[in-house]
């Protein structure tokens, strides 16, 4: 049986599903309740200075029938008194002394950064979470995104909690920035032990057409919220992967966050380099229970690929993650209909016809619903076969032999730069485009 | 007029008795699957009487692992292909369903099931092992779907187990009773040829027990004996004529049906004496097998029927007709039955009263008793201490299923008196624990 056990920078936990900070960490019941159902650690929700919430809370974008496809807040860290979630942080580590339980901290001031971190340790966490990343309410307060967008405060922090803490500190970033990698930087030139990413994107996710204010509305007005869900995850991968590839930073064992609700999510992130990864929005929509489809899902990923411990395959995909200038020029795919599964609902046609490259194209017989790829014209965009409606019903097949690779580095250090458009040198794949005036007879079946 | 064409080969056979729950494909499948809710204490999970995670092994297929999604299902039910496609789901779990609530079609748990299971079972994927020898010994009497999880069960608990069976085939009902639309013979063997390849328990066919000495060796040999041999042959039916020639058992009749298909020849006209489930199955597979003229005769009202509505839905679309309130008193002809005569009733206050003088003949080429299976009392006889209640079904623990006489151990239709498929995987799988219980605690 495959070992899903983990020491993330010296945090040890019996597996890397942690909770990310936020409502589901709420309390010692809901922590206790969430190892029971199998979470390996938790982030608890953010502790500091005294805070009050307004009503009216979260908004969502729903996509058709899935309802949460992303998920928008406007919540602060913990309204609960600290005395009592010390108390309980205490009383979780007596129940479940191997798994982690993890502090999130956001105040202000040295001596209250040194206190609070003083109170954490003596409560008996494992590490401390250092919350830059809240993107409304805080940061206003000069705490959460405030500071992760400010590098140079971001570092002082960093270097002032790592004087005071004794246990393993994981710097918490946020996304609203344009370079992830800068207060990645100036956290480990403060010192951190550990980064985890990402916290929520400053978003509305929709307006009210009746009140004209943005979602979640509160008494007729709204505020931007922070956003996260599965509409967020290609974006924080993204971000995971600069910083695992970064010459300062890649080092730092990093905790994946952002839109995780199954196996393959982790798998993702640790793919990519994380350590462990965290989840809010899929346990704030299907409860702890998620874990046991994770849990399970990433034993038989393991077991199929023979992987003993999560550290076997952590980062297995950063070395395929190139710069587009490394890519193979020479590779090449067109997509390939198959005409027993089509349903004939024409949107690979439609698609490609108005949306790509013209390359495919219906049989003159209206009984016949099922399109063609035009080859010569196909550029092997993958567009028909993400459109397409079937499983495996479209499929882009590889068209050259292998033997050559040519990219656009070396293309560029052999001064071989194509100098005019559609040059057979950019790389052999200019394609047939209709004359314009073709648009205008051109119905959709003559 | 008979909807079906008397199937004259395997082919055409097949063609009447197409699958009620085809096999999806992958598109329906992750369609299908992405419905789902992840409902939190589901209660199609506890409309399972084996209590499959259903939701699980639905995000399981959702998620591209169709083989985690099998052993979610086989965890807990040994029969779980078997399960998907003859359980009555729209009573059990589709039919506790949430989206039933909004008049939204159900998520169709059993073909979903069967997605998953049928995959690992066409790949013989390896998902199971047999737990570490522990030195301890069973006999399983019976390898029907109770006798067979007994054993499944008993292996992962490191058990060697030996199973005795009467007949030539694994699976007992559920190869020779449920009705070939529902599934094919094949299906159900190779759901056992699976479990048995990676689990190791042996059948010896052909090995009825049927006397104290064979009790007596078995006693000797083995550290304990599960009791999985279900029902008997139709019982009796007290009535002048029974003994005429073309007058068949409804169990009888299915099972011949399922061994010999379309070779089995079925007359005209047909009348079926009953209402339960088995005999709207043999309603249905006579008039699928071209029949022109079946009748369904059932002494109560519709109503009052034992059987599923769906089956006799089933049964009517194929074209059987049913007629209700109606009493046999004598099978007519001479040496050949050639018809059944009827008496009118009606329930007055609960009890069934006869109309005088109402007396009819309906003509026929073929009855079929489907009046309910006997029990096997004389083999319950030769086990001592074993305690039979009023119905003649054995009485066994709860929990552990462990029965008067602490060295055996009982479950499926011998204990409950007839119920699915899913009863007897869940009662094989629980005994095997009280076993392990027993023994090793
Ligand atoms: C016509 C019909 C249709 C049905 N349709 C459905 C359906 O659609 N869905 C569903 O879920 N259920 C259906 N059932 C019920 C289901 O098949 C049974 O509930 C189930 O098979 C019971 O399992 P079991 O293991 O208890 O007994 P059985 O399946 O009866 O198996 C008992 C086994 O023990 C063997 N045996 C008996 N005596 C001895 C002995 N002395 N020595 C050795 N071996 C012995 C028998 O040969 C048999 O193989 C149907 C039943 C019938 C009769
Ligand atoms: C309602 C809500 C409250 C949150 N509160 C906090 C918080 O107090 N501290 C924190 O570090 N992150 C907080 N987060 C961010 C989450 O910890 C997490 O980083 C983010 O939701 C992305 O993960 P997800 O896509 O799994 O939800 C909150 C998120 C939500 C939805
Ligand atoms: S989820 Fe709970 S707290 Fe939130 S609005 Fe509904 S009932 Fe109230
Ligand atoms: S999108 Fe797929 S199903 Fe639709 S017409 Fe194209 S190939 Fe057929
Ligand atoms: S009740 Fe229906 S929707 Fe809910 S978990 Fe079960 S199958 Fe899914």
């Amino acid at each position: 049986m495959a070992d899903l056990s983990i020491n993330f920078a010296g945090i040890k936990a019996p597996n890397p599903f942690w909770l990310a900070s936020a409502p589901p960490t709420n309390s010692g019941y809901q922590i206790m309740k969430a190892f029971e159902a199998g979470w390996g650690g938790a982030v608890w929700k953010t502790l500091g200075v005294p805070v009050v919430n307004v009503s009216s809370r979260y908004g969502s974008v729903d996509y058709r029938d899935t309802r949460m496809a992303g998920f928008n807040n406007i919540e602060l860290i913990t309204d609960r008194p600290l005395a009592d979630n010390l108390k309980e942080i205490e009383e979780v580590k007596k129940y479940f002394p191997d798994h982690a339980v993890i502090a999130s901290l956001m105040v202000e001031s040295r001596a209250e950064w040194e206190q609070i971190i003083k109170d954490c340790e003596n409560a008996g966490a494992d590490g401390i979470e250092l919350n830059f990343g809240c993107p409304h309410g805080m940061c206003e307060r000069g705490m959460g995104s405030a500071v992760g967008q400010e590098p140079d405060v971001l570092k002082t922090i960093v270097e002032w909690v790592m004087e005071a803490a004794n246990i393993p500190v994981i710097t918490k970033l946020s996304p609203n920035i344009s370079h992830i990698v800068d207060p990645g930087r100036a956290s480990v030139e403060g010192g951190t032990d550990a980064i985890s990413l990402v916290n929520t994107f400053k978003s509305i996710v929709g307006i009210d057409l009746d009140s004209y204010a943005p979602y979640p509305v509160v008494d007729g007005a709204g505020s931007n919220g922070g956003y996260c869900g599965p509409a967020v995850k290609p974006i924080a991968l993204n971000m995971v992967k600069e910083l695992a590839q970064d010459a300062i930073t890649k080092d730092i064992p990093i905790s994946g966050i952002g839109g995780i609700e199954n196996w393959r999510d982790v798998v993702e992130y640790i793919l990519l380099g994380c350590g462990s990864v965290q989840v809010c929005t899929a346990v704030m929509h299907y409860g702890f229970g998620i874990v046991r489809e994770m849990e399970a899902g990433l034993v038989q990923f393991m077991e199929d690929k023979g992987y003993e411990t999560i550290y076997d395959f952590k980062g297995k995909a950063l070395p395929n993650v190139k710069e587009w200038k490394d890519l193979n020029l020479k590779h090449k795919v067109v997509a390939e209909i198959d005409g027993d599964k089509c349903i004939g609902c024409e949107l690979c046609y439609i698609s490609c016809e108005d949306g790509a490259h013209q390359a495919i194209g219906l049989s003159d017989d209206p009984d016949n619903r099922i399109p063609f790829i035009i080859e010569d014209n196909c550029v092997g965009c993958n567009l028909c076969s993400l459109v397409c409606p079937v499983e495996e019903c479209i499929t882009m097949v590889k068209r050259d032999d292998g033997t050559e690779h040519v990219t656009w580095a070396e293309r560029t250090a052999n001064n071989d730069i194509p100098t005019t458009f559609n040059d057979k040198r950019a790389g052999g794949l200019g394609h047939y485009v209709p004359e314009p005036s073709l648009a205008l007879k051109n119905g959709k079946k003559k | 007029m008979a909807e079906y064409k008397r199937p004259e080969s395997s082919e055409d056979f097949h063609k009447n008795f197409a699958q009620k729950k085809p096999l999806m494909n992958k598109t329906e499948a992750f369609y299908e699957s992405s419905r789902c809710l992840f409902c939190y204490d589901a209660p199609c999970v506890t409309a399972c009487p084996t209590g499959i995670d259903i939701p699980l092994f639905i995000k399981q297929i959702q998620t591209g692992n169709a083989e985690g999604a099998a052993k979610t299902i086989f965890d807990k039910n040994w029969f779980g292909n078997t399960c998907g496609k003859v359980c009555p789901t729209g009573v059990l779990c589709e039919g506790a369903c949430v989206y039933n609530h909004q008049d939204v079609k159900p998520i169709d748990i059993g073909r979903l099931q069967n997605f998953a299971t049928d995959q690992v079972i066409k790949s013989k994927k390896e998902i199971f092992k047999p737990g570490k020898d522990n030195g301890k010994k069973v006999a399983v009497i019976g390898a029907g779907p109770a006798g067979i999880s007994c054993a499944c069960e008993l292996r992962t608990l490191g058990f060697s187990v030996d199973i005795f069976e009467a007949k030539d085939k694994p699976s007992g009902l559920a190869v020779h009773g449920t009705a070939p639309y529902k599934i094919t013979n094949k299906e159900v063997l190779d759901e056992v040829e699976y479990l048995q390849d990676q689990l190791g328990f042996s059948i010896n066919y052909g090995k009825a027990i049927t006397t104290k000495e064979q009790l007596n060796d078995l006693e000797k040999d083995y550290d304990a004996i599960f009791i999985g041999v279900g029902l008997g042959p139709t019982a009796e039916l007290d009535l002048p004529g029974v003994d005429k020639e073309n007058v068949i058992g409804a169990v009888e009749f299915v099972e011949e049906l399922r061994m010999t298909e379309h070779k089995v020849k079925v007359p005209d006209s047909v009348i079926v004496i009953g209402g339960g489930n088995t005999a709207m199955d043999a309603a249905s597979e006579t008039a699928r097998m071209g029949a022109n003229n079946v009748i369904l005769a059932y002494r109560r009202s519709k109503e009052e029927m034992g059987g599923y509505d769906f089956e006799y839905d089933l049964a009517r679309n194929a074209g059987a007709k049913g007629l209700f309130n109606v009493q046999p008193v004598e099978i007519t002809g001479n040496g050949k039955a050639t018809g059944v005569k009827f008496i009118k009733t009606e329930s007055r206050n609960g009890k069934l009263e006869y109309i005088e003088g109402s007396e009819f003949t309906l003509d026929c080429d073929l009855v079929i008793k489907g009046t309910g299976q006997a029990k096997l009392v004389d083999f319950f006889s030769l086990i001592d201490g074993l305690e039979i209640d009023r119905s003649t079904r054995i009485v066994v623990n709860g929990e552990s299923f462990q029965s008067g006489n602490p060295k055996y151990f009982a479950g499926g239709d011998a204990v409950n008196g007839g119920a699915e498929v899913v009863n007897g995987a869940y009662d094989g799988k629980q005994a095997a624990l009280g076993i392990e219980n027993w023994l090793n605690k």
